[in-house]
């Protein structure tokens, strides 16, 4: 099995990560700034498999990321709610929160694309803003998780895996990147990635050819949303204090944007690349590491911006495009010296 | 694939078929029949609703009125990629390749979503890759499986799309003006393969400007004006129709 053995080599890598990681680096900030990299990684592998694999644009990831987050709030303050009617649970451990807030939006997701679906191009992009915009006003007058003032989260008293909390999170966020990374690849190779390609490509020929092209969007909205979600569940842990402002920052909905269009739409590959490239960039800017060229941390989203433009302008198909491009060239130059020796 | 049905009524029965574009009425009460095995022609001036009766048949477009029975079945409500893994292909117009999919994923998609989706019906990976090659052998398109749409001359092209439609094992075919730009070598070429799928099989309604390839391949006309079908018969006696005459050369 191809793909069980792909599974076993993620796992291993993120396993081999996390603990090299703890090994080398003592300083707390660097799972702080690590944690965001994955984040996005989870949330641009997320984005492309609505984005990059059914050519559907998403922008509002912000609204996907901030339900995980929000139903993690609640989840948090479960048990003390349920103490008012004399029932008592204990506190729900971290993973249950992130697969329900995986469920939640996987539910967000479904709901959006079947009242969404039926739009194409810049109108489906204009619904899913909206969408964000709905979210927010909902999260913002909803006073039991805070509403515009936020809310303080009271992280666990004790990492579940020895060594700080940040660490478990960071340990955490590697796991949904295995995860998402893993769904994003075998999909990419089931009959599930050919039919979504065949949607991407054109949707009335994919219907001529037996695509049920509205169910195979709906698993794709269903699906990212869920990852999208996911990656919000820890947020509350990792901030300390969630409020609707920064939760639904834009960052979230251009990021995913451009760490795939930047790394390649069209493999598993390019949204990790692109995570990781900008994710970078970006974190370092903010700790000022670019103050030297006269860029401040203010400047992060500007940057993105610009790169997000010459990716555009110069390489459409990201790096991963410009690799497959020049294998297939390769691949043409020898079929063709082929054909020319079979002709002599 | 074979059916009670088939030994008694047509394969495909339209009656009554209406469709309207605001207020303009594309169709206006068409009724026909296709027998199994036949060719039919399709032909009619620019606009007169040829591609909208086949998007309506196939699933494309609704028809506001008028019953379609394909096999003795009703598909009125049926999506076309419904009415696609029932036995009902059709090429497109302009051809619709699946850009980013080299020839051998084009032609896998019908294959894994029609074929394999048919109750009784499964391919194994190794029948989808043989059955790949034989269609691409079929068309001549052997050298280039593994190549993109974009690589390909627009006849070529023509013969994916067709390849694309033939994959889905149909039982009737629609060919949207499958030549429309073709040199008339490359027109032979294409009824050559379409009277190899028709030997096959296959029966095919072909919708045509170029009354040579129309004339040499069917066996009977349809001609559709300003939504209406105006005759329906042998090709030769067809065309002598006054009613037609005046609707292609004018009065």
């Amino acid at each position: 099995m191809k793909i069980g053995v792909f599974w076993l080599i993620a796992a291993a890598v993120g396993l081999a990560l996390v603990v090299l990681t703890r090994l080398y680096f003592t300083n707390e900030y660097f799972f702080f700034a690590a944690y965001v990299v994955l984040q996005y990684v989870v949330l641009s592998t997320a984005w492309n498999i609505l984005g990059g694999y059914t050519g559907y644009i998403n922008f509002g990831t912000g609204a996907f990321f901030a339900i995980g987050a929000y139903s993690s709030v609640v989840l948090h303050k479960l048990p003390a709610l349920l103490k008012i009617f004399d029932m008592v649970i204990p506190a729900i451990p971290l993973p249950v929160m992130i697969l329900v807030g995986g469920i939640v939006s996987g539910m967000v997701g479904l709901g959006t694309g079947y009242l969404t679906l039926r739009l194409r191009g810049v109108f489906f992009a204009i619904a899913t803003l909206a969408l964000a915009v709905v979210v927010q006003t909902l999260i913002v007058n909803w006073d039991y998780v805070g509403g515009s003032r936020g809310i303080y989260m009271i992280r666990p008293p004790k990492a579940p895996l020895g060594g700080s909390y940040i660490q478990y999170l960071y340990a955490l966020m590697m796991a949904l990147c295995v995860i998402s990374v893993g769904i994003a690849r075998w999909i990419e190779r089931s009959r599930l990635g050919l039919g979504f390609a065949a949607i991407r490509d054109d949707e009335l020929a994919a219907e001529a050819g037996g695509v049920p092209t509205l169910r195979l969007k709906l698993i794709a909205t269903t699906l990212s949303g869920a990852l999208m979600g996911m990656a919000g569940a820890p947020l509350p842990y990792y901030v300390t204090y969630l409020e609707p402002a920064s939760t639904f920052n834009l960052a979230y909905a251009v990021n995913s944007v451009a760490m795939p269009v930047i790394g390649g739409m069209t493999s598993w590959v390019g949204p990790i690349l692109g995570a990781i490239l900008l994710g970078t960039i970006q974190q370092l800017g903010s700790v000022g590491f670019f103050l030297d060229l006269n860029i401040p941390p203010t400047f992060n989203l500007l940057i993105v911006g610009v790169l997000l433009i010459l990716f555009v302008i110069i390489m459409p198909n990201g790096i991963m495009g410009l690799i497959s491009a020049r294998q297939r060239r390769r691949a043409t130059i020898i079929e063709t010296a082929l054909q020319q020796q079979r002709a002599a | 694939m074979s059916s009670a049905q088939t030994d008694n009524g047509p394969l495909l029965a339209v009656s009554g078929l209406g469709k309207r574009f605001g207020g303009f009425v594309a169709l206006e009460n068409i009724d026909l029949t296709i027998a199994t095995g036949e060719r039919v022609g399709l032909i009619g001036p620019n606009g007169s609703g040829k591609s909208t009766l086949v998007n309506c048949l196939c699933g494309t477009l609704r028809n506001e009125t008028g019953a379609v029975l394909f096999d003795g079945r009703p598909v009125d409500g049926l999506i076309a990629h419904e009415r696609t893994r029932l036995g009902l292909a059709r090429s497109f117009q302009l051809p619709k390749p699946f850009r980013t999919l080299n020839l051998i994923d084009n032609l896998r998609v019908p294959l894994l979503y029609t074929v394999n989706a048919r109750p009784g019906h499964h391919l194994s990976d190794e029948q989808v890759a043989a059955r790949c090659a034989e269609l691409l052998e079929a068309v001549a398109l052997a050298d280039k499986a593994r190549r993109l749409p974009r690589d390909l001359t627009q006849v070529e092209m023509r013969k994916l799309e067709l390849a694309r439609a033939v994959a889905t094992e149909p039982r009737l075919l629609f060919a949207d003006e499958a030549m429309a730009g073709l040199s008339p070598s490359e027109v032979e070429e294409i009824i050559a393969v379409l009277l190899r799928l028709n030997q096959q099989g296959i029966t095919i309604v072909l919708i045509e400007h170029i009354m040579r390839a129309v004339m040499s391949f069917s066996t009977r006309l349809v001609v559709l004006v300003a939504g209406q079908k105006i005759a329906d018969g042998m090709p030769q006696e067809v065309v002598r129709n006054p009613e037609v005459e005046r609707a292609y050369l004018g009065e």
